[in-house]
């Protein structure tokens, strides 16, 4: 072949592909995708009282603003919202987004293993940990009882799930604030922990989201 | 550590060689121009595309002719893709911008369109906060499908020289493109973007949607057509997520079982490869060999990796942290891991993208202990053999098995032959070239990167100081070099005060020197394997005799390592020591 007629050929070849595997395929797979599983394909989004609460597949803060009790207003840094954990309910683990939880900009940390910066942002981890579970916790919590997903920042920033440790010890304190028996909170972990693929792969994990809504039917949420 | 968590590093392997066999033979018959189960499906689409080309399938090409084809091929994805993404405003009419996303500077879209070109995917942008849903599935998931292709049909036509009988053809680059797309990774890729779907990876043209919280917070929650390029992502080795955290996301990769799935999809390509080669060949036990070499260095990596994790970082154990397994909680170090894949799903993963030149990540890379980001730093110091990117893999290792057997030659004193044929000063020559331009890329920019001004603005404000700033700097370049496109996510090259890109500036300097680093890895290892096999497919095959050494016995597997680790640690060893190894031989804090 010329050269001329290879660059013909080249340039045919690029936009006739790009036709079939940037339009046709995409296009085909999402009209199979949304007839054949429209749950999943949507994002597994969940709706309470048909207003759009979350997805069950993304990580969300459970935590309320702080008002300023000087302004009235919520409390900002950095133009971010100051929270606080609602002790009602399950907290996800920590997150690199800013601000916490953010499902449209998702970052790593990024924390080194051999970082102070990591240390801190560790330990500052544990001692929030610490402080909203440890007056709820049989014979208190120290460091070392904290499970490492409570205290070690997520890869995606929105991990939707904890461990079944993290799950078992905010359980005393969700009961005590709900005011509902230990047991029964527990068996609503239990109810929403998934496991492992084919019984092996991964780890097993409580979902956080669909547990708050659980204990929410059963002991009324916000609104 | 776990009895689950090395279950699945195990049961990974075993089910990887299984489904590889079969497909392997698969693609041997694809690329042998024989019959197949698919050919009365997918003849006539075939048949449609050499029309619309205006190409003859069955006329051969020389190294030179292929190689050109080749370029001149990626010249026009590469104008093209750098063109979409350059008037990415100009698509809206289409209605696949909902977020009305601006376009991304210049210098970071070059950088973005040389790495999606040269299947590396090394991504200074964040997806859902850059890229419109037109740019991801018209720009980059056809890059992602035909760079990959590109990476096999070359090493189709490497494997062709080694065992060509006469004349010079290396078989036609328009027909192993076409062949490599219709009947390889299309297919597999609806399957698995399908399958994927059913366990939870989202599929949609909608808009961002804002979800109000149980308890008030608002949360804008990123969505798109990810499925359909997830499944070409992993099974071309690409590795460029649809979102800023790769398969990390819960919407690429929601379960640990869709996270076995996608490790599969990277490898099993690359592994089938290795046995279509020994069909091809003539010979399945030269790709027995290969493959126990692959495997073996793979589960190397991946012990490793597994078991620096579980024992968890300086860092989690400063904090006062208890890193051992309790009840409830596999512990290890979880900084950059998602609960749902664990310390082994996490470990494992990173080191079937670092093998093979892949990139895709579902843990931080640069949250993992030294050790386990020394696994990383080892893979890609072997230049991407052990597996390696689809068909990079391939004709990197044959590479380094002209150089073995050179070397074995020379130990035993007889002329060095590879499958009858004579291997003489030229392929040697070419050989070594093609095996060093990748290391010598990677260093070079790495040492431009880390002296200059202009080089040290990437580096994070977590990493300012101490070896974890170095590191981060060379593992940039190495894996652009490299064609693999993961990162120690902290060095940047692209400056976002906004999701859309109103405002956003580009580090040139890091945005240059990395785009040019993958074309410059890519392109030129692929004209050296290129000539390699112009210079053997002209050669006479003489019968094997007494003196002959084996290519196919574990004496082999044993000095083809050696040769692979004794080159990677010549040319990286004094960088590795000031980053990664210093990190993981230290307890101190920096």
């Amino acid at each position: 072949m010329g050269i001329k007629r290879e660059i013909l050929t080249s340039v045919v070849a690029v936009l006739v592909l790009t036709l079939l595997l940037g339009v046709a395929y995409p296009l085909a797979i999402t009209g199979i995708g949304q007839i054949a599983f429209p749950g999943n394909a949507n994002g597994q989004l969940v709706y309470r009282h048909g207003r759009l609460v979350g997805s069950d597949l993304i990580g969300q803060s459970f935590a309320t603003p702080v008002i300023d009790p000087r302004t009235g207003r919520i409390q900002t840094h950095d133009g971010i919202p100051v929270t606080t954990p609602d002790p009602r309910y399950f907290q996800t683990r920590p997150s690199g987004t800013t601000p916490p939880d953010n499902a449209a900009a998702t970052t790593f940390a990024n924390y080194g293993p051999n970082s102070r910066i990591t240390e801190r942002a560790i330990a500052a981890n544990i001692r929030a940990y610490i402080s909203l579970n440890g007056p709820y916790y049989p014979g208190g919590l120290t460091a070392a009882r904290v499970p490492v997903d409570a205290a070690d920042t997520s890869a995606s920033g929105i991990d939707p799930d904890i461990s079944i440790a993290n799950a078992d010890i905010q359980a005393h304190r969700v009961a005590t604030v709900r005011h509902l028996p230990l047991a029964e909170v527990l068996r609503l972990v239990r109810t929403y922990t998934g496991g492992r693929g084919l019984g092996f792969v991964g780890n097993r994990t409580v979902n956080v989201l669909e547990l708050n809504l659980a204990l929410d039917r059963v002991s009324g949420g916000n609104r | 550590m776990t009895f689950t968590g090395w279950l699945t590093i195990f049961g990974f392997a075993v089910i990887l060689t299984a489904l590889a066999m079969p497909l392997g033979s698969y693609m041997a018959a694809v690329y042998s121009g024989r019959r197949t189960f698919a050919d009365r499906v997918l003849g006539v689409p075939e048949r449609f595309l050499y029309r619309v080309l205006r190409v003859d399938p069955t006329q051969g090409q020389d190294w030179k002719a292929y190689g050109r084809s080749v370029i001149l091929f990626s010249l026009a994805g590469w104008l093209l893709l750098y063109l979409i993404l350059r008037t990415q405003t100009l698509w809206s009419f289409t209605g696949l911008n909902p977020q009305g996303f601006h376009s991304a500077p210049w210098d970071v879209t070059f950088n973005t369109t040389s790495s999606y070109v040269t299947n590396t995917n090394w991504q200074y942008y964040g997806g859902e906060t850059t890229m419109s849903y037109f740019s991801q599935m018209a720009g980059l998931t056809v890059q992602n499908f035909v760079s990959a292709a590109t990476g096999i049909a070359v090493a189709v036509a490497l494997i062709r020289g080694i065992v060509g009988r006469s004349g010079r053809s290396l078989g036609n680059f328009w027909q192993d493109l076409v062949r490599t797309v219709l009947y390889v990774l299309l297919p597999i890729s609806v399957v698995f973007s399908l399958v994927l779907i059913s366990q939870g990876t989202i599929q949609t043209l909608s808009t961002y949607v804002t979800a109000h919280g149980l308890t008030g917070l608002s949360q804008v929650i990123a969505l798109g057509p990810v499925a359909s390029q997830e499944a070409i992502k992993l099974l071309g080795t690409n590795g460029g997520g649809f979102f800023n955290v790769n398969s990390a996301h819960p919407f690429e990769n929601p379960t640990g079982f869709t996270n076995l799935v996608e490790m599969l999809l990277v490898l099993v390509i690359p592994a089938a490869l290795v046995f279509t080669y020994g069909r091809m060949t003539g010979s399945r036990r030269q790709g027995y060999a290969i493959y126990t070499t692959m495997m073996l260095m793979f589960l190397g990596a991946a012990i490793v990796a597994y078991v620096a994790e579980a024992h968890g970082s300086p860092a989690q154990h400063a904090a006062g942290l208890h890193t051992g397994v309790i009840a409830g909680s596999s512990g290890g170090n979880m900084e950059g891991k998602d609960q749902r894949f664990g310390i082994a799903g996490s470990a494992l993963f990173d080191v079937v993208t670092t093998v093979t030149s892949c990139g895709a990540v579902n843990s931080a890379l640069e949250s993992f202990t030294g050790i386990g980001g020394a696994v990383p730093f080892a893979n890609l110091s072997a230049s991407e053999v052990i597996f390696g990117g689809v068909g990079t893999g391939l004709y990197s290792i044959l590479l380094y098995v002209l150089l073995a057997v050179f070397i074995g030659g020379l130990m035993v004193g007889r002329t060095p032959e590879y499958l009858g044929k004579k291997i003489e000063a030229r392929e040697i020559k070419l050989t070594a070239l093609g095996i060093l331009v990748t290391p010598l890329a990677a260093l070079f920019c790495t040492a431009m990167a880390v002296a200059s001004s202009a080089g040290r603005q990437s580096i994070s404000a977590v990493a300012a100081g101490g070896p974890q700033a170095f590191s981060e700097t060379f593992y940039a370049y190495l894996s652009q070099a490299n064609n693999n496109g993961s990162a120690f996510a902290g060095y940047t090259g692209f400056v976002q005060p906004v999701a859309g890109n109103v405002g956003s500036h580009g580090i040139t300097f890091a945005d240059l020197l990395g785009g040019l680093d993958m074309l410059f890895a890519r392109f030129a290892p692929i004209l050296f394997a290129l000539a390699v096999a112009g210079s053997l497919a002209g050669k006479r095959v003489s019968p094997a005799g007494l003196g002959t050494m084996r290519t196919d016995n574990p004496t082999f597997v044993v000095l083809l390592i050696g040769v692979i680790v004794l080159v990677g640690a010549l040319t990286f060893f004094p960088a590795l020591l000031l980053g990664p190894i210093v990190q993981g031989l230290t307890g101190r804090l920096y």
